[in-house]
């Protein structure tokens, strides 16, 4: 399912908006998470899972190519847990 | 600070001019659309965030950690996420205190 296949979905879902609206509601939630996660912020949702950073120290690496010693510096990527919800939906074993 | 689905909802109410109802309502179905094609078994792919994928995991060894018993860890389905190149982007931007580029 992409983007656009999700707003469409929305736009089945609130008959009663106009369809822009459930266009510009998804870019406003994206970009309240995405927002969110740029300020160091977690994000919970109840249900769905919850994001948060994990923080990779600097490490001395090494250019593949020349084998030189390259400084990494530290940085922040973005991790998602998936909720009780989620986690047991999607397996259908469980 | 934490992002919660009530802050999502201010949001539309104030951006998007949803109504109360409308709002909540909207950040529920969003998250529930994902759910359900995850549970369907598709990739869910929002550019400019990031994709949910699925993965089987085979059945592998585990051990209760209380009693050191031998317990085989079922096989199972889980969801990972891979944030785009531009959330990481963001983020980096972001947590050096310089501002994202458009």
């Amino acid at each position: 399912m992409t983007k656009s296949e999700l707003i469409a979905q929305l736009a089945v879902r609130f008959p009663q908006l106009v369809a822009k609206d459930a266009d510009f509601a998804v870019k406003v939630i994206i970009e309240a998470m995405a927002d969110s996660l740029a300020k160091g912020d977690r994000i919970e949702i109840r249900g769905f899972g919850s994001f948060a950073l994990n923080y990779r120290p600097p490490r001395v690496g090494r250019n593949p190519k020349s084998g030189d010693k390259v400084q990494v510096p530290e940085k922040h990527v973005p991790h998602f847990k998936a909720g009780k919800e989620l986690r047991e939906r999607v397996d259908e074993m469980g | 600070m934490t992002l919660t689905k009530a802050d999502l909802a201010d949001l539309l109410f104030e951006k998007v001019g949803l109504n109360k109802r409308e709002a909540k309502d909207m950040v529920e179905a969003f998250f529930e659309e994902i759910r359900m094609a995850l549970e369907r078994g598709e990739t869910v792919k929002l550019s400019g965030f990031g994709n949910f994928q699925l993965r089987d995991k085979p059945q592998r060894p585990g051990r209760n950690p209380k009693t050191g018993e031998e317990i085989p860890i079922s096989a199972r389905r889980v969801v990972t996420f891979h944030a785009s190149q531009k959330l990481k982007q963001v983020v980096e931007q972001g947590m050096n205190g310089s501002q994202p580029q458009a």
